[in-house]
């Protein structure tokens, strides 16, 4: 069977005043039926672009300059708004960071949930209202028909995002792209959601994206990961390997920056310097100013993707941990 | 809810009853009221007779006593010129001028949204640019001027629309209003843009700001993947939203209409309480410049009444507040 | 650069440039980076110069009763009079140059509106500044009078004054003067509240200088800038209001014959398709009024510092 989403090549650029900001600049990649691919990365390194790319949600200065998009075969770029409007919320569905500014404070639940049902389907109010409730009660919303009335004020920020991903699962879309739609909730609402997201996920057959900066979040619930820097993706895999013996210094650098497990005390390593300006990336790897391991070659070449057995792949000139996966 | 609204109620009161006391002493300090009310023929005998006859020679705190006496029953006094009731004259002539600051409020909205909201969603656009040249002119214009002008173009020029007087009324509901025929809406055309030109540049301005603040928020890309047309985003999701500070402040710009329809009125002769205060006015009628003064605070103090409640209705963040307070 | 006139031990010396650029000069200089505000002026001192020279430019005295021959009544822009020189923007009612009544009719209004700016200014800083400073009742007292007259359109209020106060320049200017004190008062309360709190007062007051000398020697200089945007703004509006109330005819009388009185005087002719009377007056008043709102639009951005980086 043929990828849900397929990403080939993929350049967003934001033309401003300030030069050109190559936000995403040839990313690749794909996603399978019922998959969960883990897109990790800091902010500022094009993770939300690509996921809102896909989507067709970006607005002037941004546009997409090259590559293609294939949802369940069918090329998304070069679509018109209403083309791309007849796909969002039906083939592809999106959760957004905070759920306190995604629903439209004037607005009752109800009027939100209906207008995303009849946005595609040519149902009667009565219709798309029982649908509207039936996935409230799916997402864990206690007394559906009483909440449909309310506003969104109404709801904590946990409840609001159930709001969300119900809104998301109302056309059972074979993708749903989140962006880091736990972020902004407390942990314990945060495993909740993901726990449930999961389970929904599992029985509709639902392939994720799910966007993170957070690794603990991907190694829990993540098939596969793919490690986005300075607009381009540097490592990806299935998400164990990876996450056990990263190729990509970055991912090394990430992983290091997590409190260890078993190890109280032990000092947390960062990552010296910060993410580079994306308007003036430096020649050759652009993380080569903040990698521990970086050669002359890194300066002065940016590398290309090397592949590896399992489906791994790194953008680096001296991978780590080479031993691990020639093995 | 009740508690807020009879909360509101007091205070309108308060501002009524603070004005009755300001416009009394107002005009008796400025000037002696006995050379208002007088005709300029009377000689002293009959100056005299007449400020007897309405206790004009009584102390002034007592003058107050009567003046508040009879305003509480609705009495305002007798005008001078037309012998009648100050107030029934007034509220006589209230239906034309509130059908025309209507008629000028939605002409408003129906011409400013639109091209607030347009120059809001595309800033850069040089027809944008045009619409913010046009509202800044709107506000620096006056209202006369752009009045002469229209005359002069649609009625002299061009020939489209009558350029005075108001088209025959018919009553519906003890309502009377000109707006049922053609040619009601002929006569009303030029003063109602007339009057919303200052209005229309308003909601520009509050509909672009408004339409740049939504445009950004996540709820408005929330709504566009979820696959909904650019119409409905428009229409239902930033609209609404811009919607409550436009309602707000036009409610509360409705007063500043009937103010200015005095002079709308005069250019186009239209027979409403705006002419009706500018005759009283140079005629020293000052029992009906009293009267109009207290119909339009009344009418003010109402106005943000109903402006607090409009808002608590279509805000549902203010109703919670409000209910737990 | 000079720099073997420095000593080599001193730090390195501010740039020289920066010593030219006084605050007043950068003023000037972003005043006039923007093209429309520097037209709006050069058109607004333009204005001001007609006025002025009225009496040397204008082909007619108008106020001359004289000079002015009825014959010539409602005659259109270019014909000639019976005196023998052309009316270029023609004649009113009675006979008079239009262009000659413009002139004199500018004097008029300007002096209207630059008096009752000047005098509103005076009164409204000076009531600000006292609510500011002595807080407490006389400053609520204060102020709730002026919320309440900025809550009234300015229009009603102005008639409603000239109801009780009548006709004639004197009265018209205290007209203007009332409607428009309450903005300084306002405006200027705020931005001394805020100086009021700062050390400089404090440090003025503890070295035991009198109220008014703290007042009007450090508060007041540090209030100036918004009350410089108001004065130009109040002024096109006082411009405008005594234009609109002249024109309903209860403005200045037909002795003095402002702009407003002028288009008053030619709307009667106005549906019969004699437009120039109505209309050059008019457009005279528009051009003043916009040229002090470029101005002034201009000032607000220029001396607003929140607006700057």
């Amino acid at each position: 069977m043929a990828p849900v989403l397929e990403v080939a090549n993929l350049k967003t650029h934001f033309f401003t005043r300030a030069g050109t900001v190559k936000s995403v600049d040839g990313v690749s990649f794909h996603v399978e039926r019922g998959e969960v691919l883990g897109l990790v990365g800091e902010s500022g390194s094009g993770k939300s672009v690509t996921g809102f790319s896909v989507m067709g949600l970006i607005d002037p200065p941004g546009r997409i300059v090259e590559g293609s998009i294939k949802l369940n075969g069918k090329e998304l770029v070069g679509l018109d708004e209403d083309g791309f409007r007849k796909v969002r919320g039906r083939e592809v569905a999106m959760i957004f960071q905070d759920p306190m500014m995604t629903l439209n404070p004037v607005l009752r639940i109800d009027t939100q949930m209906i207008e995303a049902v009849t946005a595609h389907d040519k149902v009667s109010h009565k219709a798309a209202r029982e649908r509207a409730r039936d996935a409230l009660a799916k997402v864990g919303i206690p007394s559906p028909e009483e909440r449909l009335n309310a506003y969104p004020h109404q709801f904590s920020g946990g409840m609001r995002q159930r709001v969300a991903i119900a809104i998301a699962l109302l056309h059972r879309p074979p993708l749903i792209i989140c962006d880091e739609p736990t972020t902004a909730l407390d942990v314990t609402i945060q495993s909740q959601i993901l726990a449930e997201m999961q389970s929904l996920c599992a029985e509709t057959g639902t392939a994720l994206v799910w966007i993170t900066h957070d690794l603990g979040v991907v190694a829990g619930l993540a098939d596969r990961i793919a490690v986005m820097y300075a607009g381009r993706i540097v490592e990806t895999g299935a998400v164990d390997p990876v996450l056990d013996m990263p190729l990509h210094p970055y991912t090394s650098g990430l992983l290091g920056s997590l409190p260890a497990e078993g190890e109280p005390g032990a000092p947390l390593r960062q990552i010296r310097g910060s993410t580079p300006s994306l308007a003036r990336l430096p020649q050759g790897c652009a993380f080569a100013p903040r990698c521990d391991h970086a050669q002359a070659d890194c300066l002065a070449l940016a590398p290309a993707v090397t592949s590896f057995p399992g489906a791994r792949g790194v953008r680096c000139h001296h991978p780590l941990n080479l031993a691990g996966v020639a093995a | 809810m009740l508690a807020f609204v009879l909360r509101r109620l007091a205070q309108a009161l308060f501002v009524i009853a603070a004005m009755l006391v300001i416009v009394f002493f107002g005009v008796n300090v400025v000037g002696d009221p006995i050379y208002m009310l007088i005709s300029p023929e009377m000689d002293q005998a009959q100056i005299a007779e007449t400020a007897r006859a309405l206790g004009l020679d009584r102390p002034i705190w007592e003058q107050f006593l009567i003046f508040l006496k009879n305003a509480v029953q609705g009495d305002l006094g007798r005008s001078f010129v037309h012998g009648e009731s100050a107030i029934k004259l007034i509220l006589h002539r209230m239906p034309a001028t509130l059908e025309l600051a209507f008629v000028a409020l939605f002409m408003a909205i129906l011409i400013g949204l639109p091209l607030g909201l347009y120059a809001g969603l595309k800033p850069e656009s040089r027809t944008s640019r045009a619409i913010m040249a046009i509202s800044i002119l709107g506000f620096s214009l006056p209202t006369f001027w752009v009045g002469l002008m229209l005359i002069l173009t649609f009625a002299v020029g061009l020939g489209w629309l009558p350029a005075t007087g108001r088209g025959p009324t018919v009553s519906i509901l003890g309502i009377e209003t000109s707006l049922l025929s053609l040619k009601g809406w002929q006569h009303v055309a030029l003063p109602a843009l007339n009057l919303a030109l200052l209005k229309i540049s308003l909601v520009i301005r509050l509909a672009r700001a408004g339409a740049r603040e939504a445009a950004l928020m996540d709820y408005v890309k929330f709504a566009r993947a979820k696959g909904l047309s650019q119409r409905r985003i428009i229409g239902v999701h930033i609209l609404k939203n811009i919607m409550i500070p436009i309602v707000t402040v036009l409610g509360l710009e409705f007063g500043s209409l009937v103010a200015f329809s005095v002079v709308t009125e005069t250019i186009f002769a239209w027979p409403g309480m705006g002419r009706l205060l500018l005759e009283a006015i140079t005629r020293l009628d000052r029992p009906v410049i009293v009267a109009y003064v207290m119909v339009v605070v009344v009418l003010f103090v109402t106005i943000n009444l109903l402006v607090d409640l409009i808002y608590s209705a279509l805000d549902p963040r203010v109703r919670l507040t409000e209910a737990t307070s | 650069m000079s720099e073997a006139a420095l000593p080599a031990a001193t730090a390195a010396p501010p740039p020289a440039e920066a010593k030219e650029e006084t605050p007043f000069r950068r003023f000037v200089r972003s005043f006039f980076e923007d093209r429309l505000a520097t037209f709006g002026l050069c058109l607004f001192a333009l204005i001001v110069l007609l006025a002025l020279a009225a009496p040397l430019i204008a082909p007619q005295n108008p106020y001359d009763l004289a000079s002015v021959d009825v014959m010539d009544s409602r005659l259109p822009p270019g014909d000639v009079a019976a005196e023998g020189f052309t009316m270029w923007l023609g004649s009113d009612g009675v006979g008079r140059d239009l262009l000659s009544g413009i002139l004199y009719g500018l004097r008029i209004s300007l002096m209207v509106g630059a008096f009752s700016g000047i005098l509103a200014a005076g009164l409204g800083t000076a009531i600000g500044l006292i609510a500011a400073y002595t807080g407490g009742r006389t400053e609520n007292a204060i102020m709730r009078i002026v919320d309440l007259q900025l809550s009234l359109p300015s229009v009603l209020v102005a008639l409603i004054l000239v109801a009780g106060l009548g006709k004639g320049v004197d009265k018209i200017i205290i007209a203007l003067v009332m409607v428009q004190w309450a903005y300084y008062a306002r405006t200027v309360r705020g931005s001394a509240l805020v100086e009021r709190r700062k050390e400089y007062v404090e440090a003025a007051q503890s070295l035991g200088l009198s109220h008014a000398r703290t007042v009007f020697r450090h508060i007041l200089p540090n209030c100036l800038a918004p009350v410089i945007v108001i004065v130009t703004v109040q002024t096109a509006h006082a411009i405008s209001l005594e234009a609109t109330l002249s024109f309903l005819g209860v403005g200045l009388p037909q002795t003095e014959p402002s702009l407003g009185v002028l288009i008053a005087n030619g709307f009667q002719y106005m549906l019969s398709g004699k437009y120039w009377i109505s209309v050059f007056p008019g457009f005279a008043l528009l051009m003043t009024i916009v040229s002090i709102n470029l101005v002034g639009d201009r000032l607000r951005d220029v001396l607003n510092p929140r607006l700057e980086k």
